[in-house]
This record gives structure tokens, C-alpha cells and sequence, in this order.
């Protein structure tokens, strides 16, 4: 009877329309994660696990030089990234919100999208034609005279990945921010205007601790997933800007070591969580909300 | 003018968000298989070729079926918990929520690799198949952001009426709910179609020998007389999601506009 009258409920019909979605996600996605942290405390086997326990795994991660180096060069490029982006995103986001007009909002948000959307893997591939030794920029230039001999310090390397993946986020970086700033009550600004502040201290006083919540969204949205990123290191990173999903994909399917892989994975995905953490931590005053 | 150097900037911005995408239909009409310049002659060999690689084709085949099939399951998720959430308030909602939308942050790699595992372990051949279940995983979230917002812009009182008027639950989503959210659901089909049809890693992990077309373009990036050709499909495919995504759009914001709500713009 209890059991009837809490399916009827407002309460029960909303767990019951979520289920189907919610254990979707539970057995496609949270049931292997917990998987893979299980795996990462066993013995490896070749492609199999050997069901002991063991923390040998994180051992050789946190030992083995080749792992911390790869995972310090990740945060590293995705910090980069992360900067780079979201600090030229931001005036793109500003620009849309306080310049353009209403009418004509959308159509801009849909421009920057549109990049997003079209085939990832071509997008990153052009980078390499663009950037390379006989690429387009070495040759135009060459062409025009302006250099002698093609640059070699644009590809291979932590520029390249961090152009390329610039690029790819732009977008994730740009649409917190601007739903942020469009929130803003414009009459704030008036009034901090009016109380005799300039333009540029209204826009840190006001503005941009207003906007915060929207700059620390798409800092999370662009480092998290940049961090663990395959097909840019791949593909324009060289031997010098390989990051950390180039060591787990080596170690599952190279290797067909599962634990250690596991093992990578999980400190991976870790320490990045950390320092999202911190970073959220760090602005948790932008955060609160409205008293 | 107000915001000149802002409007400079704004265009300088599209130009690089947009100069790689710009470059695709000059090499893939250019006769040279050296991507750089200048520019050596027109040819529309590139686009002759693709149609002779049987390979290719089959690949097609294989994103053709797991797009398809990937937007439906995505769409039919993405509306069960976009209703839930927008409708019924319930306990551990957003904890709910928070998982479900997790593989919107979560590095796909790990997607792959932890699917990957699980199925191994259970012994299950990789196929198309298994590529479904994980681009299914990570369209769902992308379809509640766009459901979200077609269901949120539903007046609570039109349902009501229709249940006072005599309706079941049944029939009043079929009859009033549905048609007024119904743009917001072909826009999600589309976006989700356009995620699979793009996605490489999971597809690489998780395909086994049934390659789809990303994993046959990465392919194909180890032999550089290949090149022209991939700058050839790749400005059909470009074509392709531009179109997609404008129908989705118009799709996003009529339904908007049907439901009286206010356009708050972007995907995501």
C-alpha cells in the first residue's frame, strides 16, 4: 500500500521517468569506472586480470618516471590551454552579451558553434597541414619572402597542442561565460557608474565578480576534458607533446596490461579532479550566489 | 562607434575559429597531393576516388547505422529525464542529474577504456554494437541540454486543462506535450546523429573490426598521398554537419518560439 502511494507520488513519478536514463548511465558508465578502479588493485596478465591484490600498480605510477612526467606535462598543456582559452573567450563572451544586438545574438552564438560541430578529427588534422615543416603558413611565408627557411618550432610540440586544442574548446569556453554576463542586471552597472566609478572599475567591481561563476564553469568544462586528451597529442604532438591518454591507450591496447592501465587512469582522472577542486575552492567567494 | 575594438576582435576570432575549416575545399580541389601553396591546379579527382574505396564505403555504412541508431536512444533518454527533471521534484535529483551528465566533463578516453574493460571481462565481441552503447552515454547529456529547455518552456496549465477536459496522462502527452516539444526533439536527433558520426576515440576503442568513419579517417592520416582525399571528404562532410546543424537550429528555436518562451541562444 505504502509502496503504491509513493509511485503516485510527484516524487515517485519523477525517480520512475528518470530511471530509465539515470540506470543507463549507472551501468554504462558508472558500473565500468567502478570496474577499472577494482582492476587497478590487481595483478596484471596479458589482456586478462589476475584477480590478487596489489597496489604494485600505483607504485610503478608514482615511481616510474615516464608516468609522473606525462601526467605533469598534461596539466601543464591543459593549464595552458585552459588560459589561453577561456582569456580570449572572454571578450568574445562580453562582446555578444553588452554589444551585439538581441535580435542578432543568436546567430553569433551559432557561428561559434558551427566550427565545433564540423568533424573534430579533420579539424585537428588541418592544424598539422597548417602548422607543418611544407605547411600552409611556412609556405605562404616563404612564397611572400617574409622567412628563409620553413619554422620548425610550430609543430611536434606543447604550441601545437596547445593551438589546436584552443580551438577545438573555444566554444565551451565561450557559452558559460556568456550566460553568466547575460544574467547580469544591466542596472548594476548604471548604478556604479552613476556612483562615480569609470567604465574599467565598474567592469572589475561589478561585472566581472558577476561573471565568475560563468569564467570558473568554463574553466572546469575546458580543463577537465583537455587533460585526458587523445586525438591532438596524437596527432600534432610529436614526441615531446605526448600527454597522458597517449600512455593508457598504450598500456590497454599495445600492452594489453588492463591493471596498470586502470591504475593510470584512475590517478589521472585523480589528480585532475584535485585540482578542479582547488581551483573551485580557490573561487568559491564568486560562488555563493546571491545573499 | 561603442565597442569597435571589440567588434575587430570578434572578427578575428571567426577567422581563426573558422581558417582550417576554410582551407578543406581549397586542397580538396587543388591538383597536387603536397597540401601547401601555391596552389597547382583544379581537379575533382579527389571526389572521384572516394566513391572506388570500398572501405570507405563500408565505414560509411557502419557511422550510418550507429549515428541512426544513437540519436533515437539518445533522444528517448534525453526525453524521459529532461520531463523528470523539468516536471517532478524528487529526492537525490540532482545527484541524478550530476551522473548523468557526467560523461559531458569526463575525458572520453576513460569512457572508452573503462567500457572497453567491462566488456572484455564479460567476454562480448566488439561491433557497432558496442559503439552504440557508448556514443549513446555521451549524446544523452547533450540531448537533455536541449530537451531541458524545450520542456522548461511548457506551460504547466495547458495539461492540467487537458486532464480536467477528460484526458489521461497518456493521451495528454501525446496530444499536448508532444507536438509542442516535438522541435526540440528533432533537434536533438540531429545534434545527437551529429556527435556519433564525429566521434573517434570511443569508436576506436570499442569497434573492434567494424570500423566507422572517424577510425577509417585516422587511418588513413599514416599515408600522406591519402591526404588530398581526406580533405575531399572532409568538405562533404563539413557541408554535411553545417547543414544538419542549421536545421537543428531553426528546429531549437521555432520550438522556443511555439512554446512562447524566450530564445536564451547556443546548444549548449
Amino acid at each position: 500500500m505504502k509502496r503504491r502511494s509513493f509511485l503516485r507520488s510527484e516524487a515517485g513519478h519523477g525517480l520512475l521517468m528518470l530511471s530509465p536514463t539515470a540506470l543507463y548511465a549507472t551501468i554504462v558508465m558508472a558500473a565500468p569506472l567502478v570496474a577499472v578502479f577494482v582492476f587497478s588493485f590487481m595483478t596484471p596478465g596479458y589482456l586478462k586480470v589476475v584477480w590478487t591484490f596489489t597496489l604494485n600498480n600505483y607504485a610503478k605510477v608514482f615511481s616510474s618516471p615516464i608516468y609522473t612526467a606525462l601526467l605533469g606535462r598534461s596539466l601543464l598543456t591543459s593549464g595552458v590551454v585552459t588560459a589561453v582559452t577561456v582569456l580570449t573567450a572572454f571578450p568574445i563572451a562580453y562582446f555578444i552579451s553588452f554589444y551585439v544586438s538581441p535580435a542578432r545574438k543568436s546567430l553569433w552564438l551559432f557561428l561559434i558553434t558551427i566550427p565545433f560541430w564540423t568533424s573534430y578529427l579533420i579539424r585537428v588534422f588541418l592544424w598539422k597541414v597548417i602548422l607543418g615543416y611544407n605547411g600552409v603558413i611556412n609556405s605562404a611565408f616563404l612564397g611572400l619572402g617574409i622567412i628563409h627557411e620553413p619554422m620548425t618550432f610550430l609543430l611536434y610540440n606543447m604550441n601545437s597542442v596547445v593551438i589546436t586544442l584552443a580551438h577545438s574548446y573555444a566554444p565551451f569556453a565561450i557559452l558559460p561565460i556568456f550566460v553568466a554576463l547575460e544574467k547580469i542586471d544591466r542596472s548594476l552597472l548604471e548604478a556604479g557608474q552613476d556612483l562615480g566609478e569609470s567604465r574599467f572599475m565598474t567592469f572589475i567591481r561589478v561585472t566581472l565578480p558577476l561573471a565568475m561563476s560563468g569564467v570558473v564553469a568554463s574553466v572546469l568544462i575546458v580543463f577537465i576534458p583537455t587533460a585526458g586528451d587523445y586525438v591532438t597529442p596524437t596527432l600534432v604532438g610529436g614526441a615531446n607533446g605526448q600527454m597522458i591518454a597517449n600512455v593508457i591507450q598504450l598500456q590497454y591496447f599495445k600492452l594489453g596490461d588492463y591493471p596498470m592501465g586502470s591504475a593510470v587512469s584512475i590517478t589521472a582522472m585523480a589528480v585532475v579532479t584535485a585540482v578542479a577542486l582547488i581551483f573551485v575552492f580557490l573561487n568559491r567567494r564568486f560562488l555563493r550566489g546571491p545573499k | 562607434m561603442r565597442g569597435r575594438g571589440f567588434q575587430i576582435y570578434a572578427i578575428c576570432y571567426l577567422i581563426f575559429l573558422y581558417a582550417p575549416i576554410a582551407l578543406l575545399p581549397i586542397f580538396a580541389f587543388n591538383n597536387s597531393t603536397v597540401i601547401s601553396f601555391p596552389l597547382s591546379g583544379f581537379t575533382t579527382q579527389w571526389f572521384s576516388q572516394l566513391w572506388t574505396d570500398t572501405s570507405l564505403l563500408l565505414a560509411v555504412k557502419h557511422s550510418l547505422i550507429v549515428a541512426v541508431s544513437v540519436s533515437i536512444l539518445a533522444t528517448c533518454f534525453g526525453v524521459f529525464a529532461a520531463r523528470a527533471t523539468t516536471r517532478y521534484a524528487f529526492p537525490m535529483k540532482q545527484g541524478l542529474m550530476g551522473m548523468i551528465m557526467l560523461p559531458l566533463v569526463l575525458p572520453d578516453i576513460i569512457i572508452a577504456v573503462s567500457l572497453l574493460v567491462v566488456l572484455m571481462q564479460m567476454g562480448a565481441s566488439l561491433s557497432i554494437l558496442t559503439v552504440i552503447l557508448g556514443h549513446t552515454l555521451i549524446a544523452t547529456p547533450f540531448t537533455i541540454a536541449i530537451l531541458n529547455s524545450a520542456f522548461q518552456s511548457l506551460d504547466k496549465s495547458l495539461e492540467e486543462a487537458a486532464i480536467d477536459l477528460g484526458e489521461t496522462p497518456a493521451s495528454t502527452f501525446r496530444l499536448i506535450i508532444l507536438p509542442l516539444v516535438m522541435p526540440g526533439i528533432i533537434s536533438s536527433l540531429l545534434i545527437a546523429f551529429s556527435i556519433s558520426l564525429d566521434e573517434y576515440i570511443i569508436a576506436a576503442f570499442l569497434s573492434g573490426t567494424e570500423a566507422t568513419l572517424p577510425v577509417y579517417i585516422f587511418a588513413q592520416f599514416r599515408f600522406p598521398n591519402k591526404v588530398p582525399v581526406i580533405m575531399a571528404l572532409g568538405t562533404i562532410l563539413v557541408c554535411l554537419s553545417i547543414t544538419l546543424l542549421t536545421i537543428a537550429e531553426y528546429f531549437r528555436r521555432r520550438g522556443i518560439a511555439k512554446a512562447g518562451g524566450k530564445d536564451t541562444g547556443g546548444f549548449l
